[in-house]
């Protein structure tokens, strides 16, 4: 058998499968994150909790409304984000114009509430959201048993993140976008209205948060506190790729689902340190993150 | 950079603000009051099995007692550990200090309980241990300032790894929860799985709490042991579980061993994930008729069934006050070997006694998950397939480690 560095090679591939399918998960959420930061110049610490939200929104709607899987894809992003909406036009705009650290606590503070509260009413054991049948099963690809439903979230998670990658970059609307955070008076000269743009980017990136709360909702027991612990390794991710960059997102969040994934086979007790000592790396030898554009 | 420091920087203050809070001094200091703490994790990973339930537990205990002690009213403070060993000794150290607090309860991670203990005996306090599940706490972590309560980690090993290896599960591969407690029971199982004849083959240590347990269930279908032994707990745990299910574990040939799986977990879990699983308990509220009746006590305050941890935190504490009583004093030591001298028999413990390493000792239970069709109800969840008894359960104190015990 061939063997990489000790581990055979049918092992290797599996875990480098596996670390791509959590990367796309780090990817789809360091990619919120930073749209949030890139163009709103706002430290979201609400966004494991809006995750967190997504995964309740899609078991309660199932459980309470009937509403399936596939509708709970495309249904629960446009609440959550809705709801994402209403934080920024009632909270977040009104210290918009103080430093970043007021956004970072009020997040961070809302984060504690929706975990309390929904911790009060459910507990933190979790509960079980069933796989879509058409999902279920498993894919047999010689070197590994890869469950069908992993596939989908992996191509279901890039397709979203090459999607928002192309309307930000590359589409007209984008292009006001980044015009409007760059400088918003001139743009509004133009006759945009750069406060609306301004919400729905802050409810596009927390969509994208649900929108990976509902993919995870049939892998993981979803719980209050199903989002806090993810977070910090996304704020990391987002730290490497370079923050504001979205493109550089995507990249190191696959990047750094792998490196993980290997981590998990060669020296485990590490794997939930791995990121942060590539991250210490990284600020030393390149400040402004890997595809960061600013020293 | 700046702003990455400053983010930092206030990431640390508010945690440091979250803890000052928590740990805010009430400086009152009286005697002829009865003051028990209560430190568990209230809103992390380990919250159901103890939590605001087991509070509410030791809260139908004093108020069962009558509410005082001799004519002394009895207090509860509470306080979340956050399963932090820090946050665990320094609310203990404040509550010894600052509160004269006679007796600490609850006690559920075993990293934060080793910690707290060592605050009790520096300060000559007493503590209940009814969460912790490693065999450690009684062995060479002993103190004469606590006592274990519930269950360790020792008859988890007997009772589940005994069994499985004895209807021929006799290689194993470990998932371990890398820190005191997963240590504890790696040990214990690795030991009884080869004197039993059986022989582990492979295992991984996995961070505590981990939430996505693909790659290590990968290694272990990787590993060709017959048995996936999970030697964690708690949300880990049902992970595990989840994970092993979707990547068809049990269908290509394996089967789990769960080594420490509370009521809550099958509960959360499901009977068809989980049906058929061997596990060792201290207690099942459905046992007999003296746990169901206080069980059902319980279940109208909570709406829930108890765990073994939360009917173990009203036991002890009874136990506890009977203690005081009975002693006339609070004192620490005066209490323990008044505690010691008296036997456990209540709804929760059977043939209990309290040993000089401060290990209770009672019966425990093999008990096996329910399938879907025999249940009957929501909470109608285990079997009991035999009992182990007292004696036999816990390290014999002939292999005791413990400094309390002359060997």
């Amino acid at each position: 058998m061939t063997m990489i560095f000790g581990v055979p090679l049918a092992v290797f591939m599996g875990q480098l499968t596996l670390g791509l399918v959590n990367g796309a998960f780090y990817a789809l959420l360091s990619l919120g994150l930073a749209v949030i930061f890139g163009l709103l110049k706002i430290v979201n610490f609400a966004h494991g909790a809006q995750y967190m939200l997504g995964a309740f929104a899609a078991l309660l709607g199932f459980r309470y409304l009937g509403i399936n899987y596939w509708l709970a894809l495309i249904l629960v992003p446009l609440v959550v984000g809705g709801f994402g909406m209403l934080m920024e036009r009632f909270l977040l705009r009104r210290i918009a114009h103080l430093d970043h650290l007021y956004g970072l606590l009020l997040t961070f503070g809302l984060a504690l509430i929706f975990e309390g509260t929904l911790v009060n009413f459910f507990g933190v054991s979790g509960a079980r959201y069933a796989t879509p049948e058409v999902l279920q099963g498993g894919l047999n690809l010689g070197f590994m048993f890869l469950p069908t439903y992993r596939a989908w979230v992996l191509v279901a998670a890039l397709a979203m993140c090459l999607f928002t990658w192309f309307m930000i970059e590359r589409t007209r609307l984008g292009a006001y976008l980044r015009a409007g955070t760059e400088n918003s008076e001139l743009m509004q000269a133009f006759g945009v209205n750069v406060p609306l743009l301004i919400t729905l980017t802050y409810g596009f990136g927390v969509a994208l948060a649900a929108f990976a709360g509902v993919l995870a909702a049939p892998l993981y027991p979803v719980s209050p506190t199903m989002g806090s612990s993810l977070l910090i390794v996304v704020f990391a991710v987002v730290v490497i790729g370079g923050m504001g960059s979205i493109m550089g997102a995507i990249l190191t969040g696959l990047g750094m689902g792998v490196i993980e994934g290997l981590t998990k086979v060669y020296y485990p007790e590490a794997s939930n340190t791995v990121i942060f000592l590539v991250m210490i790396l990284v600020l030393m030898l390149r400040p402004a993150g890997l595809f960061g554009k600013e020293a | 950079m700046t702003f990455i420091k400053k983010t930092l920087t206030a990431s640390i203050a508010v945690a440091a603000a979250t803890t000052m809070a928590m740990s805010t001094a009430h400086a009152e200091i009286s005697d002829g009051e009865v003051r028990i703490g209560y430190l568990a994790d209230m809103s992390g990973t380990y919250r159901d099995l103890a939590g605001p339930g087991g509070q509410r537990a030791l809260e139908m205990a004093v108020a069962d007692f009558g509410g005082s002690v001799n004519g002394a009213p009895i207090v509860v403070f509470s306080a979340d550990d956050r399963n932090s060993a820090d946050v665990g000794a320094n609310t203990v150290r404040e509550w010894i200090d600052q509160r004269n607090v006679d007796m600490v309860a609850g006690l559920v991670a075993s990293s934060v309980t080793i910690a707290v203990t060592r605050v009790l005996e520096e300060n000559n306090g007493l503590g209940i241990v009814s969460g912790s599940a490693a065999s450690s706490i009684t062995n060479e972590h002993c103190t004469p300032n606590h006592i274990h309560w519930v269950y360790d980690t020792y008859p988890l090993a007997n009772g589940t790894a005994q069994a499985v290896v004895e209807q021929g599960g006799d290689s194993w591969f470990l998932l371990t929860a890398d820190y005191a407690f997963g240590h504890a029971l790696e040990g214990d199982v690795r030991r009884v799985v080869e004197e039993s004849g059986g022989e582990v083959v492979g295992g991984v240590r996995h961070p505590f709490p981990t939430s996505d347990f693909s790659s290590y269930i990968l290694q272990a279908q990787g590993s060709g042991a017959k048995i996936v032994g999970l030697a964690n707990a708690g949300a880990d745990t049902v992970n595990a579980i989840t994970t092993a299910s979707q990547f068809g574990l049990v269908q290509s040939g394996q089967q789990l061993a769960g080594l420490l799986i509370f009521l809550n977990d099958v509960h959360a879990l499901g009977l068809d994930a989980t049906q058929g699983l061997l596990l060792t308990t201290g207690w099942y509220w459905d046992m007999d008729e003296e746990a169901r009746e206080w069980s059902e006590r319980y279940y109208e305050e909570m709406g829930r069934m108890p765990t073994m941890v939360q009917a173990g935190i009203y036991s002890s504490t009874m136990h506890y006050l009977k203690a005081v009583e009975a002693a006339g004093t609070d004192d620490p030591e005066v209490v323990r070997a008044q505690m010691a001298e008296m036997p456990v028999e209540d709804f929760f413990a059977r043939n209990g006694s309290i040993r000089e390493d401060g290990r209770m000792v009672h019966d425990m239970y093999l008990a096996q998950v329910k399938s879907p069709e025999e249940s009957t109800g929501e909470w109608d969840l285990y079997e009991i397939l035999s009992t182990i008894p007292a004696d036999q359960a816990y390290r014999p104190l002939s292999e005791s480690q413990c400094k309390l015990v002359q060997n």
